[in-house]
C-alpha cells in the first residue's frame, strides 16, 4: 500500500525511546576510560566487568548531565531518586543485569516543540532516565555479521557501563502524514540539543545516539491505540524518517488487509524494509528492584538551579538569532542546517570569517571534500579556526580561490595550518611587482596582437594576457593585481 | 600443643613488639595446628603456608629494621573465602566459582594486609554464605571443635571452627543473617556484625547486598576489637558505606565498665523454642550483668516476630539478583560448551551442576519474590516490615544502651540433622536476623556451656547504628566476669576435656 493510501484510512501514533551515550571522561559506575574504537576489552576493570564482590560507585558528571538534559528538555527534576536492576541474562551483560532507573526517574514531564513544515508539534515527553550501556557482542564467521549464521560470537566490555540517559516520549498523536518527518526532526532538535549541551557526541552511525522507534496505526476517527512495533537499528536520521514510512505502510497493508500487527521489534535494513525481531506479546518480566549497591541519588533544588543557569540556548532558537545576525535568506540557512554546518560556521565567524565566507567555504569546497571522502562535515581534518584564518589569507591577498583549494589539500592531509601549508608547499601568490612586472612584459611581448587590442581600449582582451602571466607564475599570483599591471602597461 | 596457640591476639601483639616471638614462629606454629587439626575440623578449603610464612618473615624483617607496625603486625588471621585477593582462589564455597583466582584484592584484604596481619588461607563455608552449619558447602562440611559430629554453625563455620581449633587467633565472617555470630555463639568464640556500612563491601563476593556485613572473629572481645579498629571506615568504592569516624573499640573493650548501663532484654527473643540450658546460661550471664552495676529491663520488639519472614523475602530476591553473574561466560566453571549447545544452553547446565540445591532453592524463591504481579505482596511487603523492625530498635535504644538476646535459640545441632529441613535451619538465625534488617551492630560472645549438653552458649548484645564501641564495652565487661568465674576462656574447658584431646595431638 502506499503511504497516500495507508494516510487516508489511518492515523499513525508515535513513540520514540532515544538513547543518548554521555561523553564523560569515566564509565557511569567505575574509572575506566569511556571511549569508542579502542582495544577490545582494553577498557575494563572489575567493577564493568562485574567481577564478584566489585561494587559500583556513581559518576557524579553522569548525573549533572542527566539533570541538565532533564532541564533542557523541560522536564522536572526528581528531589530524590533510585537506581534500579533489570535483570536478564544476556552474555554482553557482565552483571546479568543492567543497573538503570524504573519508576524513579531523575527527570521527568517535560515537553519540547518542533517546527515542521512551517507546523508546530508538541513531543511531551514522558522521563529521561539513567542507566548503563552493555557491552558489544561481534558476531563472527558468517556473511552477515548476524547472529543467525555467525560461528562464534566475541563481546567487547570496552562500551560495558558507559553512561547513558533514556529519553522516553509519551505517545505523539496528530501528527498525520508528516509521522516521519516529525520523528526526523525530533531526533535531528535531540541530536544538536545534546551537542549544544556538550553531554555527548551523538554520533548516531557510531551507536552514541540511538532511536527505537515505535509506531501503531489508529483507524481514522477512532481513538483507541492500535498495536505496536518498535523499530530497531535505525542509525541515521534518514533511516528514522525511511523506516517508519516502510513501517506505516506495511502495517497499514496488514490492517487493510484484515491483519493484525504483531506487538514486536523490528529490524530496519538500510535497503529499504524490516524483518521482525523478538516478540514482545509475552512481555518479559525484568524484575526490576532498587539497586541495594548504590544509595539513592538526591540533588539539592541549589544544585538543579546553577545547572539550569548553564543551559545553552535552545538550538531552534539560536537558529533564528543566527540567521538574523548573518543575514541569510531561509533557504540558504536552510542549507547550511540541512549539511550540519551551523555550528562549524558559527565558529568559523567567531574565529573571524564573514558569515558569507565561511558559508562559502564550509558548503562548496569542505562539502564536496566530505561527501567525496564519506565523513560527515565535523569530521573533516580541518578545524573552523582554519577555514578563518584561510579566508583571512585570501583577503590579504596572499591566497587566491584556487591556491585556497590547494592549501585545504595540505590542511586536510595533516600538513599543519593554512599558513603552515603555505610556507611548505610555498604556494603563496606572488605579490612582488618585479617578478608579476617582467612576467607581464613577457606576455606582452609574447602576445603583440593581443597587446594591441588592448591598447585600443579593448580591455576585455586582457584576460589572454592574464592567462599567460598566471601560468607562467604556476597560478601564484593575484589575478587582480596582474590586470592592475597589464593595463597600466598598456593603457 | 604450643601455648602460643592458647595466647590471644592482644597478648601475641605484645610479644611481637618486644622481639620476644617472630612472626615466623607463631604463623609456623599455626601452620603446625593446621596440619594437626584441620584434616578433622576442616576449616580450611585453602591454606597458602609458603604465602604466610613469607609475608610473616617480611612482618620480622621490618621490626627488625625498627620500624613502627601496627598491633596486629605479625599475627596469623584466617579469612573466609568471601573476600577477594589476589594469588589465592575465591570460591565462596561453590563449585561454580573453583579455580577463580581474582584479580583484585577487597578493600578488607588491602587493609588487613597493610595491618602486616599474616593470611593462612582460605576458611570454608555455606555456598555463596547461605547456610546456618556449613553443610552447604559445596566442598565439605566442617566440623564443631567441641563435637566433632556437630556443625560449627554457618555460613562463617570455618573461620569460628578455625578460632576454636586454636588454628589462627583471628578470622573474618561477613553476617548478612548470623553467619558471624551463630558460628561464634556455637564454638564458644566471639563474632561481630559492625554496622552496616562500617566496613566495606568491596571485594566482598554479594549475597544479599543491603544485609551483607563482613567483621571480625576472634577468641576474646578485645582481639576482636582490635581487628575490628584495622577493617572498619570508610571506603570510597561501596557507595553504602559511611563515611563517618569509626567508634574507639579498642579503648571500649580495655575500660570493660557497665555500671548504670541500660541493658533491655528483648522480650520476642526467648520463651518457647530456646532450649531450657540456652536460656539458663542467658539468664545467668544476666544476673552477672546485673552484679556488675547495670540496670536489667525488659523491652518489646514486636516486629521481631516477622523479621524471619522478611528476611526471607528480602535476601533471596538479591541473591536472584546477585547470582545472575554466574553464567560461565567470563569466568568459573562452564558446562556444556560442546559448540552445539545455544549460550543459554550453556548459562542453564552451568548453574545447574554448580550451583547447590540451598543456593537454588532461593534464587528462586527470590525470582518468584521479584516477580511481576507478586512485588508488592512479597518484595514491597517485606521491605515495609523491615521499616517496623527498625522502628522497633529505635524505640526500644530509646530507653535502653543495648539489647541483649541469646545468639541462636539452641547449641550446636548434630551434622545432618536439619539438611532435610530447611525452616528449622533458618530458625537458627532468628535472633541475629533483626539486626541485619536494621543494619544496627551486634556481638555474641560465649555465655558457658549448656547444661543439657555441654555445648557452647552465646549471648547476644545488639547496639544503635555506630554505636558499636557499646558492643565491646559489655562484652569485654561479662567476658572478664565469666572468665574470672570459669578461671580461664571456656576454650580452655574444651582443650582439657576428652574430647579436645586431638587438638593437642592426643587421640579423638
Amino acid at each position: 500500500m502506499d503511504f497516500d493510501d495507508a494516510m487516508a484510512s489511518f492515523d499513525p501514533v508515535l513513540g520514540l525511546e532515544v538513547h543518548v551515550e554521555l561523553n564523560t571522561a569515566t564509565k557511569m559506575f567505575c574509572g575506566c576510560a569511556n571511549q569508542f574504537g579502542d582495544v577490545p576489552n582494553s577498557n575494563t576493570c572489575p567493577v564493568c566487568l562485574g567481577l564478584p564482590g566489585s561494587l559500583p560507585v556513581v559518576n557524579g558528571k553522569a548525573i549533572e548531565s542527566a539533570i541538565r538534559i532533564g532541564l533542557a528538555l523541560g522536564c522536572d527534576i526528581a528531589g530524590w531518586c533510585r537506581f534500579a536492576r533489570k535483570n536478564y541474562f544476556y552474555p554482553d551483560m557482565t552483571k546479568d543485569f543492567q543497573t538503570s532507573q524504573y519508576d524513579e526517574p531523575i527527570a521527568f514531564n517535560g515537553m519540547v516543540e518542533l517546527e515542521v513544515d512551517g507546523e508546530i508539534f508538541s513531543i511531551e515527553i514522558e522521563r529521561a532516565h539513567m542507566e548503563e550501556d552493555a557491552g558489544k557482542l561481534v558476531h563472527a564467521g558468517g556473511a552477515t555479521g548476524r547472529i543467525g549464521d555467525a560461528e562464534y560470537s566475541l563481546v567487547d566490555y570496552n562500551r560495558a557501563g558507559t553512561p547513558l540517559i533514556e529519553i522516553v516520549t509519551r505517545p505523539i498523536r496528530g501528527t498525520g502524514a508528516k509521522a516521519p518527518a516529525v520523528a526526523k526532526a525530533y531526533v535531528s532538535y535531540l541530536r544538536d540539543l545534546m551537542r549544544a549541551l556538550g553531554v555527548s557526541d551523538v554520533r548516531m552511525e557510531q551507536g552514541s545516539l540511538r532511536c527505537d522507534a515505535n509506531v501503531s496505526l489508529m483507524p481514522k476517527g477512532e481513538t483507541e491505540l492500535g498495536l505496536r512495533t518498535e523499530t530497531k537499528n535505525v542509525n541515521s536520521l534518514r533511516s528514522i524518517e525511511n523506516a517508519l514510512h516502510y513501517e506505516i505502510r506495511r502495517q497499514a497493508a496488514l490492517l487493510a488487509a484484515g491483519g493484525k500487527v504483531h506487538q514486536e521489534t523490528r529490524h530496519w535494513h538500510e535497503e529499504g524494509y524490516t524483518t521482525a525481531g523478538r516478540s514482545k506479546e509475552e512481555a518479559e518480566d525484568y524484575r526490576y528492584f532498587p539497586e541495594p549497591d548504590l544509595v539513592p541519588v538526591a540533588p539539592s533544588p541549589e544544585w538543579v538551579e546553577q545547572l539550569r543557569a548553564t543551559l545553552p540556548e535552545v538550538p531552534a532558537v539560536k537558529r533564528k538569532r543566527l540567521q538574523a545576525a548573518w543575514d541569510f535568506t531561509d533557504q540558504e540557512f536552510a542549507d547550511i542546517v540541512n549539511a550540519d554546518a551551523l555550528e562549524l560556521i558559527e565558529a568559523t565567524v567567531a574565529a573571524g570569517a564573514l558569515p558569507s565566507s565561511a558559508r562559502k567555504w564550509w558548503l562548496t569546497e569542505l562539502a564536496r571534500r566530505a561527501n567525496e571522502a564519506g565523513l560527515e562535515l565535523a569530521q573533516l581534518a580541518i578545524t573552523p579556526g582554519q577555514v578563518a584564518a584561510l579566508q583571512e589569507l585570501v583577503d590579504a591577498g596572499t591566497l587566491n580561490d584556487k591556491l585556497a583549494r590547494q592549501v585545504i589539500d595540505g590542511v586536510l592531509a595533516g600538513e599543519g595550518d593554512p599558513a603552515a601549508v603555505v610556507a611548505g608547499r610555498g604556494l603563496a601568490v606572488v605579490s612582488d611587482d618585479g617578478a608579476l612586472a617582467a612576467a607581464v612584459d613577457r606576455a606582452i611581448q609574447a602576445n603583440p596582437d593581443v597587446a594591441a587590442k588592448i591598447r585600443e581600449g579593448k580591455v576585455a582582451a586582457a584576460g589572454a594576457l592574464i592567462g599567460a602571466v598566471m601560468k607562467e607564475m604556476r597560478g601564484q599570483a593575484d589575478a587582480a593585481r596582474v590586470r592592475e599591471l597589464i593595463l597600466a602597461r598598456l593603457g | 600443643m604450643s601455648d602460643l596457640l592458647h595466647t590471644d591476639a592482644a597478648e601475641l601483639s605484645g610479644l611481637l613488639a618486644d622481639k620476644q616471638l617472630s612472626a615466623r614462629e607463631l604463623t609456623q606454629a599455626s601452620l603446625e595446628q593446621i596440619e594437626r587439626v584441620d584434616s578433622e575440623v576442616k576449616a580450611f578449603l585453602h591454606v597458602d603456608a609458603d604465602r604466610a610464612l613469607a609475608s610473616a618473615e617480611a612482618i620480622d624483617a621490618r621490626r627488625m629494621a625498627g620500624e613502627e607496625l601496627g598491633p596486629l603486625a605479625g599475627i596469623p588471621l584466617a579469612m573466609k573465602d568471601i573476600f577477594t585477593m589476589t594469588g589465592a582462589p575465591t570460591t565462596c564455597g561453590s563449585r561454580i566459582l573453583e579455580g577463580w583466582v581474582p584479580p583484585y584484592n577487597s578493600t578488607i584484604t588491602d587493609k588487613v594486609l597493610a595491618a602486616g596481619i599474616v593470611v593462612l588461607g582460605k576458611t570454608n563455608m555455606d555456598e555463596f554464605a547461605m547456610g546456618s552449619s556449613t553443610e552447604n558447602s559445596g566442598y565439605f562440611t566442617t566440623h564443631n571443635p567441641w563435637d566433632l559430629d556437630r556443625i560449627p554453625g554457618g555460613s562463617g563455620g570455618g573461620s569460628a571452627a578455625a578460632l576454636a581449633a586454636f588454628e589462627a587467633p583471628l578470622a573474618l565472617g561477613t553476617d548478612t543473617g548470623g553467619s558471624i555470630r551463630q558460628p561464634a555463639a556455637v564454638t564458644a568464640t566471639v563474632g561481630v556484625k559492625p554496622t552496616y556500612g562500617a566496613t566495606s563491601r568491596y571485594g566482598v563476593v554479594a549475597m544479599a547486598s543491603s544485609l551483607d556485613t563482613p567483621g571480625p572473629c576472634a577468641r576474646t572481645v578485645l582481639d576482636a576489637a582490635l581487628l575490628h579498629q584495622v577493617i572498619a571506615g570508610w571506603d570510597p568504592r561501596d557507595s553504602t558505606s559511611i563515611n563517618a569516624a569509626v567508634p574507639d573499640v579498642v579503648a571500649a573493650a580495655k575500660h570493660a565498665e557497665v555500671k548504670g548501663l541500660k541493658i533491655a532484654v528483648v522480650r520476642e527473643l526467648g520463651g518457647d523454642g530456646y532450649a531450657p540450658g540456652v536460656l539458663q546460661r542467658f539468664n545467668e550471664a544476666l544476673a552477672v550483668l546485673a552484679e556488675l552495676g547495670a540496670e536489667i529491663t525488659e523491652v518489646s520488639c514486636p516486629n521481631f516476630d516477622y523479621a524471619l519472614s522478611a528476611y526471607y523475602l528480602i535476601m533471596p530476591s538479591e541473591v536472584s539478583s546477585n547470582l545472575a553473574r554466574f553464567d560461565a561466560m567470563r569466568y568459573g566453571l562452564r558446562v556444556g560448551d560442546d559448540g552445539v549447545n545455544s549460550v543459554e544452553d550453556v548459562m542453564n547446565l552451568t548453574r545447574g551442576a554448580g550451583f547447590g540445591a540451598e543456593v537454588k532453592r532461593r534464587i528462586i524463591i527470590g525470582t518468584y519474590a521479584l516477580s511481576s504481579g507478586y512485588y508488592d505482596a512479597y518484595y514491597g511487603s517485606a521491605q515495609k516490615v523491615r521499616t517496623l523492625i527498625t522502628q522497633d530498635f529505635d524505640a526500644a535504644f530509646a530507653s535502653a544502651d543495648v539489647l541483649v538476646s541469646p545468639t541462636t535459640p539452641t547449641t550446636a545441632f548434630k551434622i545432618g540433622e536439619r539438611v532435610d529441613d530447611p525452616l528449622a535451619m533458618y530458625k537458627a538465625d532468628l535472633c541475629t536476623i533483626p539486626s541485619n534488617l536494621a543494619g544496627n551492630c551486634a556481638i555474641s560472645v560465649p555465655v558457658g556451656l549448656s547444661p543439657d549438653d555441654g555445648l557452647p552458649v552465646g549471648f547476644q548484645i545488639m547496639a544503635p547504628a555506630m554505636a558499636d564501641d557499646r558492643l565491646y564495652r559489655v562484652g569485654a565487661a561479662l567476658e572478664q566476669a565469666l572468665t574470672d568465674r570459669w578461671g580461664g576462656p571456656l576454650l580452655n574447658q574444651l582443650v582439657a576435656s576428652p574430647a579436645g584431646a586431638y587438638l593437642s595431638g592426643g587421640a579423638r
